[in-house]
Order: C-alpha cells, then structure tokens, then sequence
C-alpha cells in the first residue's frame, strides 16, 4: 500500500452509514433465544443504545460496542471519531465510561505509522472522556475497521432510555445533521473544504459536555443520532415511548452545504435505507426534499437527541450552552400518540 | 449515453453532473448497476431542469433517460 493511500478509498460505506439497517437488523434478531436476567435492565430487545446491567442498588454497567470503515482519510482523525462515537452510546445513557477495549481490523499492507495514528485518536478520545483503554482485539482484514467496546457505570435508576419520552416534553438535537451527505461528497472531492472539516471537527466533539448538562434535569428520554439518521433515532424513540414528535425543520441545524450536495444527489445509500425505514411513520408536509434528506441522513459521532420536561427545557438549554454545547437547538415537542404518523414534520 | 455500471455512489451522479455542465444535452441516457445511483442521479435532474426516467434491465441494471424540459 501506498502510505499516501486515502482511507476513504478502501471503505465501501463510511462511518455509521455502514450500519446494517434497521429493519435488516430486526429480522436479524428475529427467533434468537432471550434469556431473561432480572439484573438486565436494558437488553438488545429494547433497540437502545448501550446495555445495563444492575450490579446492585445504586451501582448498573453500561456496555456497548462500536466500529467502523474509515469516514476520514487521516487516520489520527479517524481514530477521534471513532472513539467519540463509540462512546456517546455510554453518554446516550447518561453514563460515565471508565474502561474501553479496542476493536481493530487492518489491511496486512497498511503503514504501521498509520495504524499506530487510528490508535492514538483512539486513546486521545478515551482518555478526554476520563476513562482507560486497558486492551483490545486486532485482525487482518482487506478493509479498515475501528472501535471500541466501552463500559461505563450508571446509577440504576438514573438510566436515560430512549423509551421514556412524555407528552409535553421539549426535544433537544445538540449536533448539526449532514455529516453522511458531507462526507459522501468528499469522495467525489466536491464538498467544500471548510465544510467538511467543520463536520470532520463536530464528529470528534464528545456528547461528554450534553450528558453533564442533562444531569439533575428531568431528562424523559434521550438517544444519540448515529447510523438510523434523525428521523430513524426519533422513530425508534417515539415508538417505544408511546408518543408523537413534532419536529421544527427551521430549528434543526443543516449545514447549507449539506443541502446544496443534497439537490445535487450526492447522497449516501444509508440515507435511502433509513428512509425505507422510517417514511412510513413520518408526516412530511411540503418539506423540501433536500431538507427530509438530511434529517434521514446517517450520521457518524451525532449529538443526542433529548427529551425533556418543559419545566425544566430553559434550564437544559442553559446547562448546555453552559458546557460548551453550542450547536444545541431546541428542534419539537412531543405529544400524546393516538395515531398516524409517529413524527410530524412542520 | 454514459455508462456508469461498476461505478458506487457518489461516482455515477458525478459524471452524469459533468456531462450536464458540458454540453447542457436535451436528452441523456445513462446505465447503472447500483439501486442508490436511480435515486441520486433522478434527486440531481429534478433540481437541474430535467425529467428521468427510470427503467430496469436485465443483469440487475438501470437506465435512466433525461430529458431536459422546455
């Protein structure tokens, strides 16, 4: 291998847009055995974000697992936004991670300069978030692959699920959409240099800063906006928390650039797949096209997608700016499902 | 007439862009093999004054005429 090679270039599909989709996924699981164990909080059948497991009354794990092909050529950056994203399912929980192995898989002809670079993002991310990486697990593959298996710990009735969200809850989105569609564009070389690395600089960003500010606050419910795109993540959350989302399309931050490589068609197939998915329980109205097409673009490291009691939405919003979270957008509400659409677009 | 099959997305939707910028044709024929080139290159012609036309073929194939609209 060239040491100059693109990382991109031996990816198929970037970041979280190589995430089997959501439906696939269900009839994946679909039939395999789920042995019940009280201790279990929060098992795969529940589509979250991160397992819990009690450990006594005021002490639960935290667990999840995370990697992906390359979404960045330089492979320091990559191994950032990796980290990053493997641990917001810890922080989605309202955890704290504290130990992380990692998950590697590399070309047997790739420089070791840039395997040993994936790594130091890696532990440069971790050790930001306070937690150590203590091992990991490395095989030869023809594509690159990295991430990290993360555990953190919770107090178990402290455990933000993505099912809890209430009628009346104010909705918080803390990152800007449009990193697939950014991406997907620099690997025809057309997005605009600033842009991508403003997205590339967001996705190193830990939701470490938006976990701190939920704390103390009603927080109903919360999820972190990865492969499944926004309007998949709030699907799954509306869904399983027996309520309607009403979502501000002016509040929600879109990078503009991300819109004009949308009308040029410079989409990841990801975005189509969370479509399929998810179109059928959205409202769209007379939504822009382009616009829908970033709220079901595939992100990678996302910022998280909060509900919150009203009463206490001016005091997230406060905490957040508070802990540098400065793209945190108030984006909806949430109301009582009757039925129809489980997300109305306005 | 382009042929993009062999090529995954973004490449498809980009050369169809560059044939358009060059020449502006009335109508352009292009032939895919990736279900996600359909929808992009279809989402790129509504937005640059064309209509497509999407039809399958045999091989797991697509062609997809433009037509530039008056």
């Amino acid at each position: 291998m060239e040491p100059d090679i693109k990382l991109t270039k031996l990816a198929d599909c970037a970041g979280c847009g190589a995430k089997v989709g959501a439906g696939v996924l269900a009839q994946l699981l679909e039939g395999l055995p789920v042995h019940r164990d009280p201790a279990l909080l929060i098992g795969f059948d529940k589509s979250d974000d991160a397992a819990v497991y009690r450990l006594s009354d005021n002490l639960a794990l935290v667990q999840t697992v995370d990697f992906f092909p390359p979404i960045a050529d330089d492979p320091y950056l990559f191994g950032q936004i990796a980290a990053a994203n493997a641990l917001s399912d810890i922080y989605a929980m309202g955890g704290d991670p504290k130990l992380a192995l990692n998950l590697l898989c590399v070309p047997k002809d790739m420089p070791d300069s840039a395997v040993h670079d994936i790594l130091r993002g890696g532990y440069d991310k971790v050790y930001e978030a306070g937690a150590v990486i203590a091992g990991g697990h490395s095989i030869h593959d023809a594509e690159p692959k990295y991430g990290l298996c993360v555990t953190g710990l919770i107090h178990p009735d402290r455990v933000l699920s993505n099912a809890g969200a209430q009628a009346g809850d104010v909705l918080f989105l803390t990152k800007p959409l449009g990193a697939g569609i950014l991406t997907t564009a620099a690997k025809a070389d057309l997005c605009p240099a600033d842009a991508l690395a403003a997205a590339y600089s967001r996705m190193t960003v830990l939701n470490k800063g938006a976990r701190d500010a939920m704390q103390g606050l009603r927080v109903h419910a919360c999820t972190d906006v990865t492969g499944f795109g926004l309007l998949g993540h709030a699907l799954e959350l509306a869904q399983t928390s027996g309520v309607q989302l009403t979502l501000h399309t002016s509040a929600i931050a879109i990078p503009p650039e991300a819109l004009a490589l949308a009308r040029m068609g410079l989409l990841p197939e990801g975005m189509y797949r969370n479509r399929r998915f998810a179109e059928h329980a959205v409202a769209a109205e007379q939504i822009e096209l382009a616009v829908q097409d970033a709220l079901y673009d595939p992100q990678t490291s996302g910022g998280l997608l909060i509900a919150v009691d009203p009463a206490d939405a001016d005091a997230l919003a406060a905490a957040l700016a508070q802990n540098a979270v400065p793209c945190a957008q108030r984006i909806g509400t949430a109301q009582q499902y009757a039925q129809g659409a489980h997300i109305i677009l306005r | 007439m382009i042929d993009a099959r062999g090529y995954s997305c973004p490449m498809p939707v980009v050369m169809v862009q560059k044939a358009v910028q060059k020449d502006a044709p009335a109508s352009l024929e292009v032939l895919v093999d990736d279900p996600c080139a359909v929808e992009n290159i279809t989402r790129f012609a509504h937005n640059h004054g064309y209509q497509a036309a999407a039809q399958e073929r045999d091989g797991g194939a697509f062609s997809l005429t433009l037509t530039k609209q008056p």
